[in-house]
């Protein structure tokens, strides 16, 4: 089977300064892969070249087996990845019922119709309604995103991520700056939400990466130094020496 | 969090009947429209009608890229001016050759005219949205004014083209000479086109629109390009525009550069920003505003163009919302019934704020007649521009309704905070 996502000697540099060097990462169907590294080893930049936010300089990115580097980033949503940010991104003067339906809309295919009233598509309407009420946020439908509290900003951003259906979904930093229950109650969110569909998060709390995550990659300085299990993360001794006797479990 | 749901669960509350508001609304507009000309009958106020009519269409146009798109155009004149001139080599082309073309088709003509302008400049225009484009619809704006003096057997240089709304074939008797058919011609337009504008923003590229306003990146990631967004809000914006233009060529049988140029392009945002650009009937306010205040102020001062600067620089600062947003601000005060007690604040209010506007005014005039002109007349008193006694009298009301101005909209900005506390307690306001 061939992989969802798939990294081959991807490198990215920005003038003379390489972030990403030589990064080989494959990431199974169905899989939940957690990427983990100190501050600044190049995870944020390794979601933007999946993503397709920045191009590659070289190496190839393939999205289930098809050759996606150098795609736009909506090519590479309609090819069905679906990627959430680590600083808030949505909507903000739209109400959260209408932040999930723009994202439902390219997927139950109306694109840029301009001669089907939005409101009376049966199928946008049930699908946006099953969303916000997957991401608890049903009652605060009519309420403008900007106006949200931060953890449901955070919940929102996880709604508008999955709401396009896609096979892929890369979250980052979901749980970044919440509350030990927010944190529970986002985890459980994730859970259940990417069900049957691949999962690859970008996580500083560990408890978190090793509660959720089937396997682990651990970058560092823009490269990956081990992948595996968590079982088997846990025991890497190059793990160790790079988080330098900060606890991993 | 949960206690936090519980008030904002109300702002969701089904209104009974929405669905009849709604079209009732739209009705009423139709019969304002058709009975209008029946109570103001005379030329002056048909005349007017007309103007305005055809500056809700351009105003509204206009907004499907500011309110809607988030663009800032400062040349959208172009696509105005270029629908009124196609609109004219129709109308002459139709005329000469006898064509069994009515005159009420000419403004789809203009429409199409902006549209395929649109079309033609747009891709490149739309790739960046903010400054770029800003810049680039400027330079577009200057180029297209200036090409309309130089190719004189298209533009037809200083004096424009001509043509005779006459000499098309009548449709059911109407020949469209006098004033009022005209009328007619234009508010079965403003009807159409704002009906369609409306429908526009309920479509999914309509939200998309929206999306691409107030989050462009983000979008990218749920499929959309919103380089194509742009380019569609665009055409769109370029059609209705061409719309307007179409009708003024028609109720001036004639287009001249001036419809493309800079002038009429800062007009459009003008209006569109002083009604509000974040509600619908924003523009439409503002476009029977701005028409009104240009017709009547032209013949009262002949510095009536510093009176918008005044207006427009007062809106920025104080109400960037626009009208519009004045007014919507109002909106869960009246449903909670809490309204009531901001009213007395805003009467106390408004005694200093128009000492203050007649200190404006007097100033402004003062300085403008100083040199030579009429005596001033304010509220029936008259004012020598070179009397002490006026310059005292204009600082007096400039200096003293500012300072006490500021304290009374200090108590409105008080006792709003308590309204509003009381409107969000009852669940009217997020």
């Amino acid at each position: 089977m061939t992989a969802a996502i798939q990294l081959n000697a991807v490198e990215k540099r920005f003038g003379n300064v390489g972030i990403i060097r030589d990064l080989n990462l494959s990431v199974a169907r169905g899989e939940r892969h957690a990427i983990i590294g100190p501050n600044g080893a190049g995870k944020s930049t390794t979601f933007n070249l999946i993503s397709g936010h920045i191009k590659p300089t070289s190496g190839e990115i393939r999205l289930n087996g098809e050759v996606t580097s150098g795609l736009r980033p909506f090519e590479i949503n309609r090819r069905g990845l679906s990627r959430s940010f680590q600083v808030t991104n949505v909507f903000a003067r739209m109400t959260v019922w209408e932040n999930v339906r723009c994202a439902v809309l390219w997927a139950t295919g109306h694109r840029y119709a301009f001669w089907k009233n939005v409101d009376n598509l049966p199928e946008v309407k049930q699908r946006t309604a099953q969303i916000l009420d997957d991401i608890h946020l049903s009652h605060r439908r009519d309420v403008p995103a900007g106006l949200l509290t931060y953890a449901e900003q955070r919940e929102l951003e996880i709604g508008i991520t999955i709401a396009g259906g896609a096979s892929v979904i890369m979250l980052d930093e979901p749980t970044a700056g919440m509350s030990h229950a927010e944190t529970e109650r986002a985890v459980a969110l994730i859970r259940r939400l990417t069900e049957g569909r691949t999962l690859v998060i970008v996580e500083h709390d560990m408890s978190v990466v090793f509660g959720l995550a089937d396997r682990i990659s651990v970058l560092v300085y823009g490269h990956i130094i081990a992948s595996g299990t968590p079982e088997e993360i846990r025991g890497n001794p190059k793990v160790k020496e790079a988080y330098l006797g900060e606890e991993i479990d | 969090m949960s206690n936090a749901a519980t008030p904002a669960s109300a702002v969701t509350k089904q209104e009974p009947g929405g669905a009849v508001s709604f079209y009732g609304v739209w009705l009423l507009a139709a019969i304002a429209l058709v009975v209008l000309p029946l109570v103001f009958s005379s030329g002056g106020s048909l005349t007017s009608f007309s103007l305005i009519g055809i500056a809700i269409i351009f105003a509204l146009s206009y907004n499907i890229l500011l309110g809607q798109t988030g663009l800032l155009s400062f040349g959208h004149a172009v696509q105005y001016g270029l629908g009124g001139f196609l609109a004219v080599h129709v109308m002459n082309a139709v005329a000469s050759h006898n064509w069994p073309i009515p005159l009420p088709v000419i403004p789809l003509v203009g429409g199409l005219g902006g549209m395929a302008f649109a079309l033609l400049v747009g891709w490149v225009m739309t790739k960046r949205a903010g400054t770029v484009f800003a810049m680039i619809s400027l330079g577009i704006g200057e180029l297209v004014a200036s090409s309309s003096l130089i190719l004189r057997s298209v533009f037809g240089g200083e004096s424009g083209i001509t043509t005779d709304r006459t000499a098309l074939m009548p449709l059911f008797g109407w020949t469209f000479g006098p004033q009022i058919q005209v009328y007619y011609l234009i508010a079965f337009w403003v009807m159409v086109s704002a009906i369609a504008m409306y429908a526009l923003t309920r479509t999914p590229l309509g939200r998309i629109c929206n999306a691409v306003r107030d989050n462009p990146e983000r979008v990218e990631f749920i499929g959309y390009d919103p380089h194509v967004v742009r380019y569609l809000a665009y055409m769109f914006a370029g059609f209705f525009a061409g719309i307007a233009g179409g009708l003024t060529a028609i109720n001036f049988e004639i287009a001249n550069s001036a419809y493309l140029g800079a002038t009429q392009s800062g007009l459009v945002l003008f209006s569109a920003f002083i009604g509000g650009t974040a509600y619908f009937f924003g523009p439409i306010l503002g476009a029977i505003l701005v028409t009104y205040l240009q017709l009547g102020l032209t013949s009262v001062t002949s510095v009536w163009q510093l009176y918008f600067g005044v207006i427009f620089i007062g809106i920025v600062m104080f109400a960037p919302g626009g009208i519009a947003g004045i007014l919507m601000k109002h909106r869960p005060l009246i449903r909670a019934g809490t309204l009531r007690s901001v009213i007395p604040s805003y009467l106390v209010a408004a005694i200093p704020t128009l000492a203050l506007a007649l200190g404006i005014i007097l100033t402004i005039e003062t300085v403008a007649r100083f040199s030579g002109g009429d005596v001033i007349n304010l509220l029936g008193i008259p004012f020598v521009a070179t009397a002490p006694t006026t310059w005292a009298a204009a600082a007096v009301l400039l200096v003293g309704g500012f300072l006490v101005a500021r304290i009374t909209w200090r108590r409105v900005a008080e006792a709003w905070d308590r309204a509003a506390t009381v409107a969000r307690d009852r669940g009217y306001l997020a």
